[in-house]
C-alpha cells in the first residue's frame, strides 16, 4: 500500500467484510490491486510461470545451445519476444548500440560503415515472418527421438514475429554493387563471429536488416542491435549481431555452410546451400503434456508455414491418415509466416491418431515421414518437414507417435 | 544523388558515370582501409584472406594439447559433445551411420583455418596468432593423415591441400528461392 491508500483501505474495512461474507466475493475484488506503475515493463501473470523456453536436456555448453518455444501454450501466430526460440553458438553478447557498426565492403563502389543512427535513416519496413532452425524436428534417426516429447521438444525451434528494419537492397544501393557479385558474406559480432554466405538474389529480394521485433528493439538474444533476416530461410543464415557484409563473386565456404547445415544423402553426397524451410505444419492442441483430452467437442488447432510462400490448405486426419478434412485457416494468411489452422472435432473417447498436412501456394505438400526418410536416408539431419503424428489413448493421454 | 559536387570530383567520378549509378543518399561514412583490414578476417576456399605467417605440425601438437584437447579430446578423439569430432569417419559417409569430421567431411582446409581463427579456442576466441592458427590447422590435418609429419603450413601451401571429401557436395541453391 502506498500513497493515499490508507483512506481507501479504511473505507474497505467499513463496508467490505459483511458483503463479502454474504456473497462469497473473490478476494481480489475486496482490495486495490498492484499500482499500475509497479512494473514499468510488465511481465506475464505469475500463474503463467510454466510457459517458458527450455532446452531439450541439460546443456554441457550452455552458450552453444538452443532453447525451444512453448508452442503448446501459445495462441494465434505471434511469438512473444521473451519466448522466441534461441539458437546461439557462443552465447549472447552485450553490445552497446552506440558502439555497434555495420561495415559493408568487398566488391562495392563505396565501402561504407554505418552506425545504428545511419541505418535508421533508410526507409523502414515491417514484415511478419516465421523463423525456424533447420534442425527443428530432426526426426530422421529414431534413436534421437524421445517418446515423452511434447510439441515444444518436437517443433519448438520455430517462432514468428513482426520484424522491422531496412531493406538490405537499399543499403546495397548505397554502397553500389559491382558487376559480378554473386554472394555476400554476413558476419556476426558474437564470440563465434558467425558467418554465412547469402546469395545476391535473396539479398536484393526480401532481405531485411532488422532492428526491431514485435514493436520493440531486438532482444539481445535475437541479435541486438542488428540482425540479418532472410524470410523463409533456415535460422542459422539469419546472422545475429550483424557487423559486416562482404560482397564477393563466390560463396565463402564457411564452417556453417560446409561441415554444418549441409544435408548428407545415402550415396555419401551432401546437399549444400539448401536454404528454404519447406512447407510444414503441426497440431499444437491436443498435444502431449496438457492433461488428458476430454471426450466430446475438441478443437484441433495448430500452425502451418512455408518458406516458399503462403499456406493454401491444411488438412487434418484423426484416424491416422485414412480420411482427411480441410481445417479453416485463420487470417492473416501471409507469405513465409505462421498460419493458424483450426478444425472442430468431436472425440468419441476411443483411440485416435491426429495428423496435419499443409500445402503451400507453390503446390508443395508435406510428405509422410516414411517417404521423406526413403528419399533422404538416415544421415540427413536438417530441413525435416514431414507430416507429424500425435496419438490419443482411450484415457485421453496424448503422446508422440513416430 | 546527394553527394556534393566537390565530393564527386574528389572521388574522380565523371558526371556520366555518376548519373548511371543507382541513387544513394550519403548515409553512413566511408570505411577506412584500416578498419576494413581489421575486420576482414575471412578466408576463402582459394586462400584469399590468409595472413602472413606459418605454423608446423609439431607446434600445433603442443598447442592442441594445452588449448584444444580439453573439449576435443586427446588427439581429437572422444570430444565432449557438442564439441566437434575432428578425426576419423573416413569411408563412412555412404553408410547408415556416417561420421562427419574434418577428415571425412570438410571440403576445404581453408575453412578449418577460418573457423579456428574466428571462433576458437572456445573460452578465448580470436586469441591465437596467425602462426598458431596455421600450426593447429596443420596438426588437425596431420591427425587425419591429410598431411605428413614435418608439414609447415602458410598462405601458399594451405589452399593447395586437397581434402578427401572435396567433391562430396552438390549445390542445391536455386536462384529465386
Amino acid at each position: 500500500m502506498r500513497r493515499g491508500s490508507i483512506a481507501l483501505a479504511a473505507a474497505t474495512v467499513a463496508t467490505g467484510p459483511a458483503r463479502a461474507a454474504e456473497t462469497d466475493v473473490p478476494p481480489w475484488m475486496l482490495e486495490q490491486g498492484t499500482p499500475v506503475d509497479e512494473l514499468p515493463y510488465g511481465s506475464p501473470s505469475p500463474f503463467e510461470k510454466s510457459v517458458v523456453r527450455r532446452p531439450h536436456e541439460t546443456l554441457p555448453f550452455p552458450t552453444s545451445a538452443s532453447v525451444l518455444t512453448p508452442l503448446q501454450d501459445l495462441e494465434g501466430i505471434i511469438t512473444p519476444n521473451g519466448l522466441h526460440y534461441i539458437r546461439s553458438h557462443a552465447g549472447t553478447p552485450a553490445i552497446d548500440p552506440a558502439q555497434h557498426r555495420l561495415l559493408v565492403h568487398g566488391m562495392v563502389d563505396r565501402p561504407l560503415s554505418f552506425g545504428m543512427d545511419d541505418l535508421a535513416r533508410f526507409p523502414s519496413i515491417s514484415r511478419l515472418h516465421f523463423l525456424e532452425c533447420s534442425g527443428n524436428t530432426s526426426f530422421y534417426k529414431a534413436s534421437l527421438i524421445k517418446p515423452n516429447w511434447n510439441v515444444q521438444d518436437t517443433h519448438g525451434l520455430l517462432s514468428c514475429a513482426e520484424w522491422t528494419g531496412v531493406r538490405l537492397a537499399d543499403v546495397l544501393a548505397e554502397v553500389g554493387v559491382k558487376p559480378g557479385v554473386k554472394w555476400i558474406l554476413a558476419e556476426g559480432a558474437d564470440a563465434a563471429a558467425m558467418t554465412r554466405s547469402v546469395p545476391i538474389e535473396k539479398a536484393q529480394d526480401d532481405a531485411i536488416l532488422a532492428y526491431a521485433q514485435n514493436g520493440e528493439r531486438l532482444r539481445p538474444e535475437q541479435g541486438y542491435p542488428l540482425r540479418l533476416f532472410l524470410p523463409g530461410y533456415e535460422g542459422n543464415i539469419n546472422i545475429k549481431w550483424l557487423r559486416r557484409l562482404k560482397l564477393g563473386d563466390q560463396p565463402f565456404e564457411t564452417r556453417e555452410e560446409t561441415s554444418k547445415y549441409t544435408d548428407l544423402l545415402t550415396d555419401g553426397i551432401a546437399r549444400q546451400f539448401n536454404f528454404v524451410m519447406e512447407v510444414k505444419s503441426v497440431i499444437t492442441r491436443p498435444s502431449p503434456g496438457r492433461g488428458p483430452a476430454q471426450p466430446g467437442f475438441c478443437e484441433v488447432t495448430g500452425l502451418a508455414w512455408s518458406g516458399n510462400g503462403r499456406i493454401t490448405r491444411v488438412e487434418v486426419s484423426t484416424d491416422g491418415g485414412a480420411k482427411w478434412g480441410n481445417a479453416s485457416l485463420q487470417e492473416p494468411i501471409l507469405s513465409k509466416c505462421l498460419t493458424r489452422f483450426r478444425l472442430p472435432w468431436t472425440w468419441n473417447g476411443g483411440p485416435a491418431t491426429l495428423k496435419s498436412r499443409a500445402t503451400d501456394e507453390t503446390g508443395m505438400v508435406q510428405p509422410t515421414r516414411e517417404s521423406q526418410l526413403a528419399e533422404r536416408g538416415p544421415n540427413f539431419y536438417y530441413h525435416y518437414n514431414a507430416i507429424h503424428t500425435w496419438q490419443i489413448a482411450p484415457g485421453g493421454e496424448v503422446k508422440l507417435a513416430v | 544523388m546527394r553527394y556534393s559536387v566537390a565530393l564527386l570530383l574528389g572521388f574522380g567520378l565523371m558526371t556520366s558515370a555518376a548519373a548511371a549509378d543507382p541513387p544513394h543518399q550519403g548515409f553512413g561514412r566511408p570505411a577506412t582501409p584500416q578498419e576494413i583490414a581489421a575486420a576482414d578476417i575471412d578466408v576463402r576456399a582459394d586462400g584469399a584472406g590468409l595472413p602472413p605467417g606459418n605454423g608446423s605440425v609439431a607446434q600445433g601438437e603442443a598447442l592442441f594439447a594445452s588449448t584444444c584437447a580439453a573439449c576435443h579430446g586427446e588427439r581429437g578423439q572422444k570430444p565432449i559433445i557438442p564439441a566437434l569430432r575432428l578425426t576419423g569417419g573416413r569411408g563412412t559417409l555412404a553408410t547408415p551411420n556416417a561420421v562427419q569430421t574434418v577428415g571425412s567431411y570438410w571440403p576445404y582446409a581453408t575453412t578449418l583455418f577460418d573457423y579456428i581463427r574466428r571462433a576458437m579456442p572456445f573460452p578465448a576466441p580470436q586469441s591465437l596468432s596467425p602462426d598458431q592458427v596455421y600450426a593447429v590447422t596443420a596438426y588437425v590435418l596431420r591427425l587425419n593423415d591429410i598431411v605428413p609429419d614435418g608439414t609447415v603450413l602458410d598462405a601458399d601451401s594451405l589452399p593447395k591441400i586437397r581434402m578427401p571429401n572435396r567433391d562430396g557436395f552438390v549445390d542445391s541453391y536455386k536462384p529465386g528461392h
